[in-house]
C-alpha cells in the first residue's frame, strides 16, 4: 500500500501512509485509537476506498472495490466484532455464502459438514462443526473466523485486536495457529494495543500517530519504551484555553467501585473547580465508570460520596437529584431526544420546574430553553428547532445546557469534542472553564491525549477497569499517560 | 401564530385535512344526500367510536409500541359492565367497573412490556386472544341486552342537536389532547418514542410512565365500550373485532410514526375522520362493501407512501 489517503467530513484519517506486508509475516499495526489503523485496514479489506494511494498484490496494481472483492483477492479480515450468525451451526457459518450444492439448489449439508470438519482439523481446531455457533465461546468463535477466512484461501488475514476478549490459555492456542499460519506462508496484520504479545508474535511493527505514518522496524531492533514514543510524540500545537482554579473541596468521591461489567477498585476524588481528566484505550472501563457513578449500571461493591455525604445512586434520577449531569461519549444515542425540540429536551430533567404539578407552565419552559440558548450560544434560529437538526457542536451544548437549568455541580464529559468541530471545540473548553470557575467539578474522559494534557488540572490513567497511574498537570507527558495506558513502564 | 410557522409544526395534519376536505367536496358533487346536515351528524357519531379508541392508539404509537388488544378489551370491558348493569346498582357504579377493567387490560399489558421486556406486538398480541376468550367466558358466549333509559341515553340523547358519542369523542379528545401537550407526561411519551434511553438518562421513570400510555390505551377502549353497548342497548362479547386495524390506519394516516416519537391527535381526528366520511360517502355512491375495504386499504398505503416521499424531499 503505498500513499494512502482518507478525509472524512472535518478529518484527516490517513496521509499519504505506504504499508508493505511480506507472505509469512505477522507485521503489527500500532497507534493511539484514532491514529488511522481501523481506517487503513479497512481499505484493504474493501469496507471504505481511499481518496488517493495505491495498493499492489504481488506486484499487481489493484482496487478493492468491496469487502467480496477482497475477500476474492485473498484478503480476509476478522473484526473484533464477529461477523458470524449465532443460530447457525459451524460448518454453516463457514461456507456462508457459497454453500455446496446438490442439483444446483439443495444444500448438501453432509458435505458441508465434512468440508468444515476438514478445514477445522487442519488447524487442529477441536470443534463439533454441527454446533450451533451461540453454544462455543468467544475464543472458538474465533476460531471459526480463522477457519472461514482459511477456506477462502486467504492470503493475507488482518485480525483487529485479536486477543482483546481471551483468557491466558486461549491467547496461547490462537499465537499457535498464527504460527502455523506464518509457515505456510500467510501474511498477517495484528492488530494490539498488548506490548508484550507484540514483541511474543510479531516480525515487525508499524506505527501510526495522526494518520501518519511514523517508521517501520523489525520487532528485534526496539523496545517498548521505543515504540511508545513514537506514537505520542506529537507536537502540542492545539490551543487548550484552560484556566486553572484554585481546587476547594471534595464534591465527588468514589472508593473501592467494582460493577459485574468492568470496575475493579476504582477510588477517586473530583474536587470544586478541577477538571479530572481520565485517560486510557478503548474497552478500559473509562465510559463504564460514568456510568456507575450516573447510576446507569449498578454498582456491586464500593462507595460515592457527593459533598462528603455517602449517596446512594441506583438510577439516573438519583444522580441528577444528587447534581451530577452526564454528557454521553454518544449523544445522538443517550444524549438527546433527536426527534424532539431544544425547548423540549431541556425540559426532560427539569421537569420539576417546567411541570410543576405535571402541568406545563409555558413561559418558564420557554425562559429556561431560551437561557440555555443564550448562555451557551448555540446556533439555532428558535428553540423550537429539533435538536436533530443542530450541528455536533450545538448538540453537545443542548446536553450541557439541561443540566445547567438544574444547576447541576458534578458534569462527567465523555468525550466532549467527539466529532465537533475546531471552532465548537474551543467554545466547549472555555465552557468547560466557566463551569469550574463557577464551582464544578468535571469529571473528563477523554481519548485524545493532547486534549486530556491540555485541560486537565489533574490525570487519572485506566486500564482493564483499574486506576493505573495518576499524575499532576506539571508532570503528565504524553509518553508517560500512554504508558499507563498501556500498562508497560515507559 | 403566522402561517409559515402553522405551515412548519403542522404541515402534515393540514395535507390530511386538505384531504379530508377534498374528498368532501368530491362527495358533495357526487350526491346530494352527502352535504346535509343529518348526514354529516351520523358520520360524526360513527366516527366516534372508531376515533375514540384510536386516541389511546396514538399515545401507544408515539411512545414507538402497538396495542392489538383494544377490539378484545372494548369486548370484555364491556359485557362485564353490561352484567353489573343489569344487577339494577347505579350507572355510575357500573360505568366505573367498565372503565376499570378496561384500565386494568391495559395496565397488564403495560407490565408485560416493562418489567416482562415483552416486545409490545407480542404482549398485546396475547392479550387480544386473553381480554376476547374471557368475555366469551364471562358471558358463555352470549350478548348480555336491555339497560336502563339513563344509561342510554349516553348512546341515545343529544346536546344542542349534537350526539352523545359526538360529544363525548370531542371530550375525550380535548383531554387527552392536552394531556399530550400540556403536561410531563406528555412531554415523556413523545420523549420515550423518540430516544427511550437518552430518556432513561434524563433520569425519567420510563417503566412508570410506559406502563401508563397503556393504562391511557385500555381507558379509551373501554369508553368506547360504553358508546357502543348503550348504542347497541346490548353488550356483545364478540364486539369490536378488527378495530386495532381501524385504530392503527387512522393514526399513520393522521401522520404519526410507527417508529415513535412523532403524532398528534389533532392529526388522528382527520384521520379517523376521512376514514368515516369515506366510508359514510361510499355507502351513499352504493358502493359495494367488497370494493370499499380494497378503496380503504388503498387510501391508507397511498397517505403513508406521500407522507414519506414529502418527507424526503424536505431533507
Amino acid at each position: 500500500m503505498r500513499g494512502i489517503g482518507k478525509s472524512f467530513p472535518g478529518v484527516r484519517a490517513l496521509d499519504g501512509v505506504d504499508f508493505d506486508l511480506q507472505p509469512g509475516e505477522v507485521h503489527v499495526l500500532l497507534g493511539e485509537n484514532g491514529a488511522g489503523k481501523s481506517t487503513l485496514m479497512k481499505i484493504l479489506s474493501g469496507a471504505c476506498r481511499p481518496d488517493e494511494g495505491e495498493i499492489h498484490l504481488a506486484g499487481q496494481p489493484q482496487r478493492i472495490a468491496t469487502p467480496h472483492h477482497a475477500q476474492s483477492l485473498g484478503i480476509s479480515t476478522i473484526y473484533q466484532e464477529f461477523n458470524l450468525v449465532p443460530h447457525l451451526p459451524v460448518s454453516a457459518n463457514i461456507f456462508l455464502g457459497r454453500e455446496p450444492r446438490r442439483a444446483g439448489f439443495l444444500l448438501d449439508r453432509r458435505a458441508m459438514r465434512r468440508q468444515a470438519a476438514r478445514a477445522l482439523q487442519e488447524l487442529d481446531v477441536a470443534i463439533d462443526p454441527a454446533a450451533p455457533v451461540s453454544t462455543l465461546g468467544v475464543a472458538e468463535q474465533q476460531m471459526i473466523e480463522v477457519t472461514k477466512a482459511l477456506s477462502l484461501d486467504a492470503r493475507i488475514l488482518v485480525m483487529d485486536e485479536p486477543t482483546s476478549a481471551l483468557t491466558g490459555g486461549e491467547i496461547e492456542t490462537l499465537f499457535a495457529i498464527v504460527r502455523r499460519l506464518r509457515a505456510r506462508g500467510v501474511g498477517i496484520v495484528y492488530i494490539s494495543h498488548r506490548m508484550e504479545e507484540i514483541f511474543q508474535i510479531g516480525d515487525r511493527v508499524t506505527v501510526l500517530r495522526d494518520g501518519r505514518k511514523v517508521a517501520t522496524h523489525r520487532l528485534a531492533d526496539v523496545t517498548t519504551a521505543d515504540l511508545i514514543r513514537e506514537m505520542a510524540d506529537r507536537e502540542l500545537t492545539e490551543h487548550f484555553p484552560r484556566e486553572a482554579v484554585e481546587p476547594g473541596p471534595p464534591v465527588l468521591q468514589v472508593r473501592d467501585l467494582t460493577t459485574r461489567t468492568k470496575l475493579r477498585g476504582v477510588s477517586l476524588e473530583l474536587r470544586r473547580g478541577e477538571i479530572l481528566g481520565i485517560a486510557g484505550l478503548l474497552g478500559a472501563g473509562r465510559t463504564e465508570l460514568a456510568r456507575a457513578i450516573f447510576g446507569v449500571d449498578p454498582i456491586r461493591s464500593g462507595e460515592i460520596r457527593v459533598h462528603g455525604c455517602p449517596a446512594s445512586l441506583r438510577s439516573p434520577r438519583e444522580a441528577i437529584r444528587a447534581g451530577i449531569g452526564l454528557l454521553p461519549e454518544d449523544r445522538r444515542q443517550f444524549g438527546l431526544v433527536l426527534p424532539l425540540s431544544i425547548k423540549h429536551n431541556v425540559s426532560l430533567p427539569n421537569t420539576d420546574r417546567v411541570y410543576p404539578r405535571g402541568l406545563l407552565r409555558t413561559a418558564e419552559e420557554r425562559r429556561l430553553a431560551q437561557e440555555c440558548v443564550t448562555g451557551l450560544r448555540i446556533k439555532t434560529p428558535h428553540i423550537d428547532q429539533a435538536s436533530g437538526n443542530l450541528s455536533g457542536g450545538n448538540q453537545q451544548k443542548v446536553v450541557l445546557g439541561k443540566w445547567l437549568a438544574r444547576k447541576s455541580d458534578i458534569f462527567i464529559f465523555d468525550e466532549p469534542t467527539r466529532g465537533i468541530d475546531v471552532g465548537a471545540k474551543v467554545e466547549i473548553y472555555r465552557l468547560m472553564n466557566r463551569l469550574t470557575r463557577d464551582g464544578a467539578g468535571i469529571l473528563m474522559i477523554s481519548s485524545e491525549l493532547p486534549e486530556v494534557l491540555g485541560m486537565s488540572d489533574r490525570i487519572l490513567v485506566m486500564r482493564e477497569g483499574r486506576i493505573t497511574g495518576e499524575f499532576t498537570r506539571s508532570e503528565a507527558t504524553q509518553e508517560a499517560v500512554l504508558a499507563a495506558a498501556l500498562g508497560t513502564t515507559a | 401564530m403566522n402561517f409559515k410557522k402553522l405551515l412548519l409544526h403542522h404541515g402534515r395534519q393540514l395535507g390530511t385535512l386538505a384531504g379530508l376536505l377534498l374528498l368532501v367536496l368530491a362527495l358533495s358533487l357526487r350526491t346530494p344526500y352527502f352535504l346535509t346536515v343529518s348526514n354529516l351528524l351520523t358520520v360524526l357519531e360513527q366516527v366516534s367510536i372508531n376515533a375514540i379508541v384510536a386516541v389511546g392508539m396514538t399515545v401507544v404509537i408515539i411512545t414507538a409500541g402497538i396495542d392489538l388488544s383494544v377490539g378484545s378489551i372494548l369486548a370484555f370491558a364491556g359485557v362485564v359492565m353490561a352484567t353489573v348493569l343489569q344487577k339494577d346498582l347505579p350507572v355510575p357504579l357500573g360505568l366505573a367497573v367498565g372503565l376499570g377493567v378496561g384500565v386494568g387490560c391495559g395496565l397488564l399489558n403495560g407490565l408485560l412490556i416493562t418489567i416482562g421486556r415483552l416486545p409490545p406486538f407480542i404482549a398485546t398480541l396475547g392479550m387480544m386472544s386473553i381480554a376476547r376468550g374471557g368475555a366469551l367466558l364471562f358471558t358463555n358466549g352470549r350478548p348480555v341486552s336491555g339497560f336502563s333509559d339513563g344509561f342510554r341515553a349516553l348512546a341515545t340523547s343529544q346536546f344542542l342537536y349534537i350526539p352523545m358519542p359526538t360529544l363525548i369523542m370531542l371530550g375525550v379528545y380535548v383531554a387527552c389532547h392536552l394531556l399530550l401537550t400540556r403536561t410531563r407526561f406528555g412531554l415523556y411519551a413523545y420523549a420515550m418514542g423518540g430516544n427511550e434511553q437518552a430518556t432513561h438518562l434524563s433520569g425519567i421513570n420510563v417503566r412508570l410512565h410506559k406502563t401508563l400510555v397503556y393504562g391511557l390505551c385500555g381507558l379509551t377502549s373501554a369508553i368506547a365500550a360504553v358508546i357502543l353497548t348503550a348504542r347497541l342497548n346490548s353488550a356483545q362479547p364478540i364486539a369490536g373485532m378488527t378495530y386495532e386495524l381501524d385504530a392503527i390506519a387512522a393514526t399513520v394516516i393522521g401522520g404519526a410514526s410507527l417508529m415513535g416519537g412523532q403524532g398528534t391527535l389533532v392529526g388522528t381526528l382527520i384521520g379517523a375522520l376521512l376514514m368515516g366520511v369515506l366510508r359514510n360517502g361510499l355507502n351513499l355512491l352504493e358502493v359495494s362493501s367488497f370494493l370499499q375495504q380494497v378503496i380503504i386499504g388503498a387510501v391508507i398505503i397511498v397517505a403513508v407512501l406521500l407522507d414519506m416521499t414529502l418527507k424526503q424531499n424536505r431533507k
